[in-house]
């Protein structure tokens, strides 16, 4: 039988930050991408896995789902002191981070600030750093595309992974606008990276595993490569027939190697 | 009534030859210079016969797009505020929340309040959805930045005695004192547009002149929230009609066929300015909410009325429609002094008219025709035209 989620409320530092919480065991902190995927449904595939053996703890990034956006909350920076916050508040330790897109990025800027409470980072195509030249866009601008050619880019096999989003209720179109809008919030300028975030990555001193959709188009896996290549001693894995979102392409694979991960290695 | 010659300096040699896109991402090798040049002469030539022919002037700026090659409005002043002698010079406007630098826009702005000796109407605005994706800066936080680049542009331009320190989150000075200060005292009158009733109420509060585009008979909804923002914070105090403009398309012809042929090149404005990829028109945080649900549900929201409510695309609209839109005032100089008068009478008094005597594929003897009848047989009878009086207006 697998176990429902919980979701709650807690008050950090003047704001408030819903979170879901699923399964029992040592604690994994689940954050979450920005559009077109945002937040994660408490009932996916890729929640009921990890819950298995974990406990998963997905914080909803302040804008997305329906939680109001704090002037004060601008930036990839801010979330990462606020989940560090967050971690410190509902004590957290040896907690597996796992960040999905610009969840990966929001994880990694908390990994070269401290890694205290943390014992492993996944980073899941994460978005976040500058690897090109000042004339190469490493990340597809997902502003600029209608739907239809963000669905291309997005997922290895798009027609499957392709909604009549017209039919969709009004209560989900809603959560799709606000996660449009709240990824924008964070991330439009620079576009989807922090410029400085590369060259910190030398701090983090935990176990890490980058993962790679295979036929990532928005950003591709040479990228996923460089980002792994500037953690010391990170893994770099593909997974297969999943492009920038593997939890909703491939969840099982997914959760396999974020499990056996963080089963096989230990905290140097 | 005020009347000011706008036209967009547009580009329209290639309006036929795009890929489903005249702005953003339309190549520049499409723009001929040589061409660009004798266009900007004879734009600037036109803006000085409307202040000949006693009319203000406005103009405006746009990026990368063939259907507006100002891409710095103070250029144009600039130039304007040289070769003309008597016209007030409105920028309507200049978008200072897509630019980094608002002490660099206060400087410009006071200098050709300066040279020009105190002609700048100073309009404000937020800009249009695909000038994001040239500015780079967010659009989520345009709206504040917005008011934030107003208040230290009105503040650089009212203080005097000492350098101001000026540190938020958006912009960083330590050192304010713009040389020169302004002609007009305290500072240039401020003006900005809007197509929603909020911000039509906080323009109100400040007492600005409101602008709107394309309304059409939808008009005094935004008007009457003006209304109530500039009574609340003048103890019930009615705005006058020196408050509010309008920016309508104007085609005047000694007969009606005339005032129709021309009334079709001036439609070229509406029927060409939507033309853009789409995703440029939705840059996040600039729509609300509930209009990009609407837009994910593949719904329009319709802006322009006729006067029994039927809704007039202005892209694609018939002059007749535009016509009947009040979007377009186009006939013979009595033709469209009664809809002029008439549109005036439904938005309860409204003080300037931004006329859009030029656009697109218009020729310059067409423009020259078009303001001359213009200015000389419809313009003294708005002058004269009694506006509705303000306590009247207000009661309603």
């Amino acid at each position: 039988m697998p176990v429902a989620a919980e979701t709650s409320h807690i008050e950090l530092s003047g704001f408030g930050v819903e979170l879901t919480v699923r399964g029992k065991g040592r604690p994994l902190l689940l954050l979450h991408p920005g559009h077109p995927s945002g937040r994660i449904d408490p009932a996916a595939r890729i929640m009921e896995l990890l819950a298995e053996s974990m406990r998963v703890i997905v914080p909803t990034h302040p804008g997305f789902g329906m939680t109001p956006a704090p002037a004060k909350l601008t930036t990839i920076d801010d979330l990462a002191y606020l989940y560090l916050d967050l971690m410190e508040a509902i004590e957290l330790r040896d907690c597996v981070v796992v960040g999905l897109s610009l969840g990966g990025w929001i994880a990694a800027e908390m990994a070269v600030k401290t890694t205290e409470r943390l014992s492993h980072l996944v980073l899941v195509d994460a978005v976040g750093i500058k690897c090109g030249d000042r004339e190469s866009r490493d990340i597809a601008d997902i502003y600029a595309m209608t739907d239809k050619q963000l669905g291309e880019l997005v997922y290895a096999d798009p027609q499957s992974m392709a909604r009549n989003v017209k039919a969709l209720p009004e209560s989900e179109l809603t959560l799709m606008a606000r996660a449009r809008e709240a990824t924008g919030r964070y991330a439009w300028t620079p576009y989807m990276h922090d410029p400085k975030l590369k060259g910190r990555l030398h701090r983090i001193d935990v176990p890490t595993l980058v993962l790679w959709g295979e036929a990532d188009r928005i950003a591709s896996p040479d990228y996923g490569r460089s980002f792994a290549a500037a953690i010391p001693e990170a893994q770099f894995a593909m997974i297969e027939k999943a492009g920038h979102f593997p939890h909703l392409e491939q969840p099982g694979a997914l959760a396999r190697r974020i499990v056996d991960f963080v089963e096989d290695t230990r905290r140097r | 009534m005020r009347v000011f010659q706008f036209t967009e300096q547009p580009y329209p040699d290639v309006w036929n030859d795009h890929n489903g896109s005249l702005r953003v991402n339309l190549p520049n090798r499409k723009i001929d210079p040589v061409r660009a040049a004798e266009l900007f002469h004879r734009y600037y030539d036109e803006w000085q016969l409307a202040d000949e022919l006693g009319l203000d002037i406005m103009l405006n700026e746009h990026h990368s797009t063939a259907t507006c090659m100002s891409a710095a409005c103070v250029i144009g002043l600039s130039v304007l505020s040289r070769i003309t002698k008597r016209a007030r010079l409105l920028v309507l406007g200049y978008p200072i929340a897509n630019r980094p630098d608002p002490l660099r826009a206060a400087e410009e702005l006071a200098t050709i309040d300066v040279i020009s000796r105190g002609r700048l109407e100073m309009g404000f605005v937020r800009g249009v959805p695909q000038e994001v994706a040239i500015a780079n800066l967010n659009p989520v936080f345009q709206s504040d930045r917005f008011w934030e680049a107003h208040d230290f542009i009105i503040k650089a331009l009212t203080s005097h005695d000492e350098p101001f320190n000026w540190e938020s989150e958006n912009y960083h000075y330590r050192h304010v004192n713009i040389w020169p200060r302004p002609y007009q005292q305290p500072h240039p009158p401020v003006w900005s547009t809007t197509g929603s009733t909020q911000t039509a109420k906080k323009l109100g509060a400040y007492g600005y002149v409101m602008a709107t585009l394309g309304t059409g008979y939808d008009t005094r909804r935004l008007y009457n929230a003006y209304r109530q923002g500039y009574a609340e914070k003048r103890g019930g105090a009615v705005a006058g009609a020196d408050r509010f403009a309008y920016l309508g398309l104007v085609a005047v012809g000694h007969s009606e066929a005339e005032a129709r042929r021309r009334g079709e090149l001036i439609a070229s404005y509406p029927r060409s300015s939507s033309i853009v990829f789409a995703p440029f028109r939705n840059p996040p945080g600039y729509l609300s909410i509930e209009d990009n649900v609407r837009i994910l549900k593949g719904e329009g929201k319709p802006r322009s009325f006729t006067k029994d409510g039927r809704v007039v695309e202005m892209a694609s609209g018939s002059v007749q429609d535009l016509i009947d839109a009040g979007v377009m005032f186009c006939g013979t100089p009595d033709q469209v002094y009664d809809q002029i008068a008439d549109f005036v009478e439904h938005c309860g008094g409204m003080g300037n008219l931004l006329m859009m005597g030029h656009a697109g594929p218009m020729s310059h003897e067409d423009t020259v025709e078009n303001l001359t009848i213009f200015a000389k047989e419809v313009y003294p009878r708005l002058k004269d035209m009694r506006q509705p009086e303000g306590a009247a207006v207000a009661a309603q």
